[in-house]
């Protein structure tokens, strides 16, 4: 069994839920932006919830089937269509030998994950079939798709089936909230400055991609003043090049900043104001260019409680899927 | 030293070990990153030294954040007091500087430097009072470098050079970061030189190339078999510079997968090299040199 890739779409990779264990090198997590879509769309053809899937932004690919299986559509609303007739994200449906599938155009969110019973089985690199692009790791070659690749998949492992309800969903909502739990170099920056990021409503910039989410449209940050340590280099922004956390918020030049995503970098010279929480990660893959976004302050005990909700609704799902 | 410790989210501890660079700084975060690896502690699922800090990155759903700081703080106290002292490697890392493709890049980006009359070696030069492009190269490839963070990306290295600070060598890095580096540059931004391990978005300045592989995602070069990236954390690294035609020569080898880099096995001592810099350092030549 194999998946034809007949046009790649935008930037098409196959990703899992990532290759942990070599950020020290510089190797990031990777595997889908947003990873309750991603498991989800396993569960609805009967694979285990990290099975690889094809994660696609903004566009679909175009795929043909070499044998019959059963597929799933979810994350962005991205109109699935099999032979050109269209079928419902969110739910499983059959393909046979042959079958084409393809895609509208984007209603809303960003990244969709087409999953297929079986899993895609392109061999595992460090223990996980993720594409990190940047460091042409995993997936089908290191690299997003191209028209012509063909992807082998895995024996199908269970019945699939089923439909997931927009309430048991999650989306983020306009403009986007971000929980955010301030901290790392938050003190470098002024109260006032402080306040205003949290009180701005930003603006996804075009520098969008799966390292990190680029935000517009806030005021610029002021620092607070300082004798520039040795070896961190001349801007106040600069400090000696250190790790950075998955989601944390870097501000070059206090004016841009940059949440850091899946395929982060993982450490460099700019300060960090603080770090949006786990629970709001996938909300990020989400996000299109130019959509609002605000960053909400949460304390520690705030966001664990938020990973707590985001497991209950994961929960709710897998439950509601094996009745 | 105190580390400063902060919560990045609910995931990670991010631990400030002194605001400005030194080696001192470095042995501190590598000690405690080690302690914190040797205990074990459930819950703990990356360990990331870097130059003068690291990150611990664990899942919250098995181990409470505050109770890791704990047991981080609890740590802290016992590592500020191990001897500094790395069983480690040297290495030669051939360099081709002022090569044609770096050239040709920084070229494409001067309206993004400090100086977009002159190239990023003879700006290098010029900031760091070393009056001639050959004397800065002289300067850079004359001393070793340690190697303080692997990071940014696969396999990149973050080398601090093993002189007093009085020499060490610092320069901007550029206003507005590239969005192009060629693959297995010779780079430097603030006190760090490092190796684009791969093709990509830069922001430090740009000296040379080296025909090393560094990074192998498919593991097919020969020393890279069983490690994707070469770099660890304590290496150390001594530029040999290289002119054209050695740099095809390595290339060829490369080519054909003959190409074995000079690494040595070596110790290195923290006091010994705070009390005799440039001893320390001949002596890690003659390792080097296999006398």
């Amino acid at each position: 069994m194999a998946v034809k890739v007949i046009a790649p779409g935008l930037s098409t990779t196959v990703q899992d839920l990532g290759r942990p264990g070599y950020y020290h090198l510089g190797i990031p997590l990777s595997g889908g932006m947003d990873r309750f879509a991603l498991r989800t769309a396993n569960m609805l053809v009967g694979n285990p919830e990290g099975a690889a899937v094809l994660e696609a932004v903004f566009t679909g690919p175009e795929l043909e089937f070499t044998a019959p299986a059963t597929v799933a559509v979810t994350g962005a609303d991205l109109p699935a269509k099999v032979n050109g007739d269209e079928r419902p994200c969110w739910e499983a449906f059959p393909v046979r030998a042959g079958d084409r599938l393809s895609f509208g155009f984007l209603r809303s969110g960003a990244r969709a994950y087409i999953a297929v019973s079986g899993g895609i089985d392109v061999p595992e690199k460090l223990g996980s079939r993720s594409t990190y692009t940047l460091g042409a790791l995993g997936g089908h070659e290191g690299r997003a798709l191209k028209a012509g690749d063909e992807l082998p998949v895995g024996a199908a492992p269970g019945a699939g089936g089923g439909s997931v309800p927009a309430a048991l969903r999650l989306s983020p909502g306009t403009p986007a909230e971000l929980r955010t739990l301030p901290g790392l170099y938050w003190h470098r920056i002024t109260e006032a400055a402080g306040e205003r990021f949290f009180s701005d409503i930003w603006k996804v910039a075009p520098e969008a991609d799966r390292i990190g989410y680029r935000f517009r449209g806030g005021s610029p940050l002021e620092f607070v003043p300082r004798k520039q340590p040795f070896g961190a280099g001349s801007d106040p922004s600069n400090i000696v090049d250190a790790c950075y956390p998955y989601g944390s918020i870097q501000v070059p030049g206090g004016t841009e900043p940059i949440v850091l995503h899946r395929d982060a970098v993982s450490g460099g010279g700019y300060m960090m104001v603080g770090t949006v929480i786990s629970a709001d990660m996938d909300l990020i893959g989400q996000l299109q260019p130019h959509s609002p976004a605000r960053f909400v302050r949460v304390t520690m005990e705030q966001a664990l409680a938020a990973r707590h909700d985001r497991a209950a609704a994961l929960a709710r799902v897998r439950s509601h899927l094996r009745r | 030293m105190s580390i400063r410790f902060t919560f990045g989210g609910d995931e990670h501890i991010f631990a400030e070990v002194s605001e400005e660079m030194s080696l001192e700084a470095f042995f501190t975060g590598l000690s405690m990153t080690n302690a914190v690896r040797e205990a074990g502690i459930r819950g703990v699922t990356e360990i990331c030294p870097a130059n003068a800090s690291f990150q611990i990155r664990f899942d919250p759903d098995t181990i409470r954040p505050e109770d890791l700081l704990a047991e981080l703080r609890s740590l802290e106290a016992a590592a500020s007091k191990s001897d500094a002292t790395l069983q480690t490697r040297i290495m030669e890392v051939p360099v081709f500087y002022r090569d044609p493709w770096t050239h040709e890049t920084l070229m494409r980006f001067r309206e993004r430097h400090q100086d977009p009359t002159a190239t990023d070696l003879e700006y290098a030069a010029r900031v760091n009072n070393l009056g001639s492009v050959e004397a800065f190269i002289e300067a850079h490839s004359g001393q070793p470098w340690f190697v303080s963070m692997v990071g940014f990306v696969a396999g990149l290295p973050f080398l601090f050079q093993m002189v007093e600070r009085s020499r060490q060598i610092e320069v901007p890095k550029y206003l507005r970061p590239r969005t192009d580096t060629p693959k297995l540059t010779v780079g430097h931004g603030g006190c760090f030189s490092c190796i684009y391990s791969v093709r990509g978005a830069g922001g430090y300045q740009m000296f040379g190339i080296t025909p090393m592989p560094i990074y192998d995602p498919e593991q097919k070069v020969s020393y890279l078999r069983d490690e994707m990236c070469l770099f660890r954390p304590g290496d150390i690294v001594k530029w040999k510079p290289i002119g054209r035609d050695a740099y095809d020569a390595a290339l060829e080898e490369v080519g054909a997968n003959r190409f074995e880099p000079n690494i040595r096995e070596c110790t290195f001592s923290l006091a010994e090299f705070n009390r005799d810099m440039m001893g320390t350092n001949a002596r890690l030549m003659e390792v080097l040199n296999g006398r």
